[in-house]
């Protein structure tokens, strides 16, 4: 498709470099036990985070879910800040008070979220503060598609349309809930769903950050001009899976020692006495494949659907590269100094407590 | 007896209650994947994914036990389960009541809690005080795989309602799920109590009572009183103490609700000096209700607590220094009188 007015290529692409390369830094430093708990990387949002910035100024709001690293990066939240929080140190971003399933920029403004679904009405409220104070300003709400399930999230999208509020609804649809197939656990159609709210609705492959600027461009200024909210769509793989260290991931990338470790208890299980029929524990296993399977199709697909791959196709390759380099640079700059602020510390930086 | 982890123990017990009653059920978020040794004993039928819609399939579970289930729902980690508060407060709660006693709710929420693994202040919460705090909800947290159990069966097969808390540090699970316990680059062991991830379990199962508190360490000079966690760490701070002359005894709560009134008396009795150690807020909850039993009971008491004070940080250290750790426990008790 030609590309769409007032997207910049090189700009949207910079962006997206910029946040693969900030969480690959940090997905490494997680699998080095850098970060402590859990860490759920952006991979793979590049293009519908990118393609919505873009749109975003001054000071619109932003309602971030636990994949927030990457807006916050493409926004221009100090890259070292950000990894310092996540590394748990004092330095960081939040003061080391937050980690990353919550982390808080208020001078975007953009709030974290891990509860899912909250995203929804913090923007909703967002948006309304936004509508008597400051007209013109948007609020977004980032939110993954097993997050149309929560309650708070539906009723947010029936109150930005019962009062007309400039609020946009990002729904990233990667197709599965934590570990579970979100077609598995979901009913209707989901833009069928917003919809029926009355939402002005749109939909994009986030693998192409042209469509979803175009998609996002259309609704963001309907509801800057206060002609009410909007619901977009965006299709995306996530190829980490759920969060560093997914189960499933593991199964895939390593099926004979993952089996190894299942193997034993359920074969035992399977075999244990009392519980179900034959056919209930044939129809369990048949689930489980059928879960792997499903996992591994996606996970073959995303490289095909690599937002970063398909961007760099829209500008010549020495201006990609040039891009490229200057943002590794910087990359690689901030991750040393977060390393170095907390690389002395042992199991997390704990000096005691607990049976040795 | 056989050797169990703490979260194999909670899923063995579940498994025997399931053998036994055909209206046992489970659900909650990604049960299928995490219980997969349930699954494939029982079928897709009886363990069930949900969607991530708390309020709704927490509330279901109150109503299908209502219409002769035996549901134990799983809200996957206790700060999720005030998306649904209404479910505990306003229906399970209440309903045997407004019922005149004649409906009886067989519902076990399961839930992880805990902290220690450093995953931030909004999934490493107890709040066993405030769900103790309302009518018919039964809280209990144990610290060994054979309460585990023992809890598990006793919470499967009662009529009331309980909340049973995993202590996501006790639990190989949740370590492995949350706190990235696969990555050989990192090292809980310094954290985790070993007596607590794995023990002897015995086989039959031996049902633990409800509201009933366990002495873990005689002791004459100050009582440790506790449950989760604070346990282990209370054991460590009685060691620690008894190489100062200072003689603790430990005693593991096991339930919030019902209280051990009369395991708490006994001990303070005998010490007259008495830390409460919560990994709970320090308001409105466990720590001070310990302070009104021995109140009640009128027991002269120098009394001190370790708790949570305010938000729980994400940093590691910052969060150490936040939790009731062994060196915050072994300055209250051996600050007083």
């Amino acid at each position: 498709m030609a590309l769409p007015k007032g997207l910049d290529p090189a700009s949207a692409y910079r962006t997206m470099v910029r946040m693969r390369l900030v969480e690959e830094a940090l997905t490494q430093a997680w699998a080095d036990g850098l970060v402590p708990g859990e860490y759920h990387s952006g991979i793979g949002e590049e293009g519908i985070n990118a393609g919505i910035l873009a749109h975003l100024s001054g000071r619109d709001s932003m309602a971030l879910d636990h994949r927030n690293t990457s807006p916050l990066v493409g926004r221009g939240t100090d890259i070292t800040k950000i990894m310092l929080e996540v590394l748990g140190s004092e330095e960081g971003l939040n003061l080391g008070k937050a980690g990353h399933m919550h982390l808080m920029d208020p001078e975007l403004p953009a709030a974290s979220d891990g509860i899912v679904g909250a995203s929804g009405p913090l923007a909703v409220g967002a948006a309304v503060a936004n509508q008597r104070l400051n007209p013109g300003r948007v609020a977004v709400a980032f939110h993954g598609e097993a997050a149309m399930n929560q309650g708070m999230l539906m009723e947010s999208y029936n109150l930005a349309v019962a009062w007309g509020l400039p609020v946009i609804f990002v729904c990233k649809d990667n197709k599965w809930s934590i570990t579970t197939y979100s077609a598995e656990v979901t009913g209707g159609d989901l833009t069928d769903r917003a919809k029926a709210f009355g939402l002005r609705v749109r939909r994009a492959s986030g693998d192409r950050v042209e469509d979803v600027y175009a998609a996002a461009g259309d609704l963001i200024r309907r509801a800057r001009s206060g002609a009410g909210p909007g619901f977009l769509h965006v299709s995306c793989h996530r190829p980490a899976g759920h969060f560093e260290g997914d189960p499933i991931v593991r199964l895939l990338k390593n099926p004979r020692g993952q089996a190894a470790e299942w193997g034993p208890s359920i074969a035992d299980s399977v075999r244990a006495q009392g519980g179900g029929s034959r056919s209930e524990r044939a129809a369990a296993l048949t689930d489980l494949t059928k879960r792997g399977a499903r996992a591994a199709r996606d996970y073959t697909l995303r490289s095909r659907m690599d937002p970063i791959r398909r961007g760099r196709r829209l500008l010549d390759p020495a201006s990609a590269d040039r891009i490229e380099a200057m943002e590794a640079a910087e990359v690689e700059t901030a991750i040393t100094v977060a390393r170095e602020a907390v690389d002395q510390r042992a199991t997390f930086g704990a000096t005691g407590g607990g049976a040795r | 007896m056989t050797i169990m982890e703490y979260g194999q123990a909670v899923d063995f017990a579940v498994g025997e209650a399931m053998a036994e009653d055909d209206r046992v059920v489970t659900w909650g978020e990604d049960v299928k994947l995490i219980h997969r040794d349930l699954l494939v004993r029982f079928g897709p039928e009886r363990v069930r994914d949900t969607p991530i819609s708390e309020s709704a399939f927490l509330y279901a579970g109150i109503g299908a036990a209502m219409a002769g289930l035996r549901p134990v729902v799983e809200i996957m980690l206790i700060d999720f389960l005030p998306v649904a508060w209404s479910g505990i407060v306003n229906a399970a709660s209440k309903f045997r009541d407004f019922s005149g006693g004649r409906w009886e709710i067989p519902l076990v929420v399961r839930a992880g809690c805990g902290g220690w693994y450093t995953d931030g202040g909004q999934h490493e919460q107890v709040l066993w005080g405030q769900l103790a705090a309302y009518p018919n909800i039964n809280v209990v947290c144990p610290s060994t795989p054979a309460d585990a159990a023992g809890l598990m069966l006793t919470a499967v097969e009662t009529d009331e309602v309980v909340v049973f808390l995993e202590h996501q540090l006790l639990s190989e699970q949740w370590i492995d799920y949350l706190a990235g316990g696969s990555r050989s680059t990192v090292d809980f062991d310094r954290l985790i109590p070993a007596d607590g991830a794995q023990g002897e379990v015995p086989l039959p199962l031996e049902r633990v009572p409800l509201g009933r508190a366990a002495v873990r360490r005689e002791g004459s000079d100050v009582a440790l009183i506790s449950l989760g966690v604070g346990v282990h760490r209370c054991i460590e701070a009685a060691q620690v103490l008894g190489g100062s002359g200072i003689d603790a005894s430990v005693l593991d709560l096991r339930s919030v609700s019902p209280l051990d009134r009369d395991a708490v008396v006994d001990q303070v009795r005998k010490t007259r000096r008495v830390v409460v150690v919560d990994e709970d807020y320090v308001r409105g909850g466990l720590t001070g209700e310990i302070a009104a039993v021995l109140l009640e009971a009128d027991v002269a008491a120098a009394y001190a607590r370790v708790a949570v004070e305010g938000t729980i940080p994400f940093a590691p250290h910052l969060e150490y220094a936040a939790l009731p750790n062994v060196e915050r426990i072994v300055a209250a008790a051996a600050g007083l009188e």
